[in-house]
């Protein structure tokens, strides 16, 4: 079946204690492993400080998700996200082939622990 | 004393503007990080224009879209004073 390249961002809120963001972010991996969707990437960028409040408030913990899936999952992703309440914000986007090439050598330059600068291709 | 004008230093202007993203060879622009986008802000947090940024029509637009998406995930903020 047709499968695209998909990568979200999603912001928890940050009151929540260490196990309620484990078990936030475990759901959403289920919902995108049960429908079939393949995990290519997964970071923690954990607890950062906003630009601007959200909901009246100023950090939050940020999780990326990089994954191949069907585009009929993205619905179903999103309504996920806007039903729970711990979501603060998300933003799910389409990655072309410069994006893949490019979250790929992220991801390998990451694993390297080199610090590449993030721009220079 | 005859009037002499002397030569205005105009280098500044006709320095050739170049794309960075054709130069560097950056086929993405990336909305996940802040510091590399930072650059085509101006200090209240708006986008600057191709005249001072000297992109090629392709790439601002992508910085512009990677912007909006990177306000949208309170990355960047929408206004801001003293920004860099």
């Amino acid at each position: 079946m047709f499968q695209n390249q998909y990568e979200t961002v999603f912001i928890l809120t940050p009151v929540l204690s260490e196990a309620q963001i484990k078990d936030a972010v475990d759901k959403f991996k289920s919902v995108l492993t049960d429908h079939g969707a393949e995990i290519l990437n997964e970071e923690a960028w954990g607890l950062r400080k906003l630009a601007y409040t959200i909901q009246h408030k100023t950090t939050g913990f940020y999780q990326l998700f990089e994954f191949k899936s069907s585009p009929t999952l993205i619905a179903v992703l999103e309504t996920e996200f806007k039903r729970d309440e711990r979501i603060l914000r998300f933003l799910t986007t389409k990655l072309d082939k410069h994006a893949a090439a490019y979250s790929a050598k992220r991801k390998s330059g990451a694993s390297k622990s080199k610090e590449t600068a993030p721009a220079a291709e | 004393m005859s009037l002499v004008n002397e030569p205005v230093e105009r280098k500044e202007q006709n320095r050739k503007k170049y794309c960075r993203f054709k130069k560097l060879g950056i086929k993405y622009v990336d909305y996940k990080d802040p510091n590399f986008l930072l650059k085509f802000l101006n200090e209240q947090g708006k986008i600057l224009p191709r005249r001072l940024t000297g992109n090629s029509l392709k790439f601002q637009r992508r910085v512009a879209t990677a912007i909006k998406r990177a306000r949208h995930l309170a990355l960047l903020p929408y206004v801001a004073d003293g920004l860099k």
